[in-house]
């Protein structure tokens, strides 16, 4: 992960006790925020750290963005023929794997949150109480996006020519962030019980990287040996890659689809229910 | 005193157990409206949990409490609407800045966008945080930092705050700044619930305290009633040279009584009630020959009262150096 150095702020002449007085006196209760309200605004807060700080994004990004260039020059030629051949099997896949492991950044997120006493105000406030976990999924949707933009972008710029086109790919993106949003919600129960940030991310990582490597995303399961083929055709992140090669090449089957879908709703139904009731006990 | 006042916090027995331990032990308290209520005892004794149940972050195991009349377990949301919390971590987000940390509360209690902002300033202009608003506050100083929180905390006056160690780590300076913004915000009518485990905390700010210990109330009344409990003041005096304070020790004993040796090899301390007779003491040691380099005289500090009702220390340091986590600013 990376730190920015922490540098004191030098100059703060310190409470002026008149205005504070004025500031105390100076307000009436405003009507309370709507949920939707609410909801947007920590998706602002989402968006906002984003922009502070764009290392966690840039993290996650540049291990795809380096697995794009070797896997394609290095191996691509072994493995497929050609670079070319290559860059159109791996770059649906890797597009699944940038955007998933931008998941476990929610995890990371909401541990931070917990550990430095954001939580604490955040449940002493009287809002609609899913508002902080509903609000950062829609900041999370703008870094899956980016992630997946990054991918998309440096595949075209490489050569890589979706047969479907822009709806293809529009298309592919939708059905991994909806699938991503399913995943987070196990990120999230993680991130209320685990102690760390830093835990959540290596626990995170010990799940998602292997489970993104024994799939389909680098090479063709139907070379790899029988028990570990076997695993891999029933790796959702497999199917998940299928669907979204299909969608990007105008192949894709329904039943693909339906088992993305299915899956997202599966582990959104156990896994959020599960976060909003381990947020509340706090 | 006036009694009359409604009561802003009336608890009855609060238990809170995590796992083997039993955290709070049937903690009964009750505060009046518009007074600063002292929750002290050392670190673990239970202050924050009480804290944590009376803003409505955790459910108590049994007991009840009503805060500014809405019960905290049936009317949570109610509650929430009238308090404001500054936890023992400063909860401002370090990823943001100031002033959108400020605009974020500001939206999330209602405020229209124009609103929120226009508070943000006035409370970032009020506490004297206007120069650094646009900076992330993981650049803050440990002073700043509390001062948005406490900022953050009255976006929208609270009719009752509840602080939590308000100025643990912070150096004297910032600790006096926290302070004066605390005697602003009772001033302008804000019960403050405060836990501390500073004594002089409690001695300066608060009206009436309750002392806590292993999760229970072992002493309440107002700073002087505790100190008065405890029975008599003493006279401190630090002599020019410790080879003299045999001497010393043999004149205060006959004008006052019972003498205490202090760890400062040049330092004593005798019991002392009465101002006249302490300074009669002193003009004897003069008298005698003995040269004084300092002395005072006092009632007992909160940490003399804290050992007299426990038999333990309050803490492990002395109360009156806070460790200081960090140097604001040089002067």
């Amino acid at each position: 992960m990376t730190t920015t150095p922490t540098t004191e702020i030098r100059s703060s002449p310190g409470a002026d006790e008149a205005a504070v007085r004025k500031a105390i006196a100076s307000t009436a209760r405003p009507p309370r925020a709507s949920a939707l309200s609410a909801a947007f605004t920590f998706g602002w807060r989402g968006m906002l750290k984003v922009k502070h700080v764009p290392e966690q994004l840039l993290d996650v990004t540049i291990t795809p963005v380096m697995f794009v260039l070797m896997f394609t020059y290095l191996f691509g030629g072994a493995v497929a023929g050609s670079t070319a051949a290559y860059l159109d099997y791996i770059l649906p896949g890797i597009l699944v794997m940038s955007v998933l492991f931008t998941t476990v950044y929610s995890g990371v997120a909401l541990n931070t949150d917990l550990t430095k006493g954001v939580v604490d105000r955040f449940r002493s406030l009287p809002i609609w109480r899913p508002a902080p976990l509903v609000g950062s999924l829609l900041g999370d949707t703008v870094r899956y996006l980016i992630a997946g933009t990054v991918i998309i972008v440096l595949g075209v710029i490489l050569g890589y020519r979706p047969g479907a086109g822009v709806t293809g790919v529009v298309a592919a993106l939708a059905l991994v962030i909806t699938f991503s949003f399913g995943l987070s919600w196990v990120f999230t129960t993680m991130g209320l019980l685990l102690r760390t940030p830093n835990a959540v991310m290596n626990a995170g990582f010990m799940g998602i990287f292997p489970l993104t490597f024994l799939s389909n995303v680098f090479v063709d399961p139907a070379t790899l040996p029988g028990p570990l083929e076997a695993f891999v055709k029933v790796n959702p992140i497999s199917i998940l890659v299928n669907a979204s090669r299909g969608l990007m090449e105008g192949t894709a089957s329904a039943g693909d689809i339906g088992i993305v879908l299915a899956t997202a709703a599966a582990l959104t139904a156990v896994f959020a229910p599960l976060t909003t009731r381990l947020y509340r006990r706090g | 005193m006036a009694s009359q006042a409604p009561l802003a916090i009336e608890a009855t027995g609060l238990v809170k157990d995590f796992d083997e331990t039993r955290a709070v032990d049937g903690v009964d308290l009750a505060v009046r409206s518009g007074s600063v209520y002292g929750v002290l005892g050392p670190n673990g004794a239970g202050k924050t949990t009480t804290i944590r149940i009376l803003a409505t972050l955790l459910r108590p195991d049994a007991g009840s409490a009503r805060v500014l009349g809405y019960d905290i377990v049936e009317e949570a949301d109610s509650v929430r609407s009238a308090v404001s919390l500054t936890g023992q971590l400063a909860s401002v987000d370090e990823d943001l800045t100031g002033r959108e940390n400020l605009i974020l509360i500001g939206r999330l209690l209602g405020l229209k966008r124009a609103g929120a902002k226009a508070r943000a300033a006035e409370l970032l202009e009020a506490f004297g945080l206007a120069e650094a608003a646009a900076r992330l506050v993981k650049n803050y100083s440990g002073g700043m930092r509390r001062r948005l929180d406490i900022a953050a905390s009255i976006v929208v006056t609270p009719r009752l705050m509840f602080l939590d160690e308000p100025t643990a780590g912070l150096d004297p300076r910032s600790r006096n700044q926290v302070w004066d913004i605390i005697r602003s915000l009772v001033a302008g009518g804000t019960t403050i619930l405060l836990c501390t485990q500073y004594l002089e905390e409690a001695d300066q700010l608060a009206d009436g305290l309750a002392v806590i210990d292993r999760g229970k109330v072992i002493a309440e009344g107002t700073p002087g009633q505790l100190k008065a409990s405890v029975g008599t003041g003493a006279l401190h005096v630090r002599l020019l040279d410790p080879d003299q304070r045999t001497e010393a020790e043999r004149v205060l004993g006959r004008e006052l009584g019972a003498v205490h040796l202090d760890p400062d090899p040049a330092a004593l301390t005798a019991q002392c009630s009465d101002a006249d007779r302490g300074a009669e003491a002193v003009a004897a040691l003069a008298r005698s020959g003995v040269g004084i380099a300092d002395f005072s005289l006092g009632q007992p500090s909160l940490d003399e009262v804290f050992l007299a009702l426990t038999g333990h220390s309050a803490e492990e340091g002395p109360p009156e150096q806070p460790e200081v986590i960090e140097e604001e600013q040089p002067a």
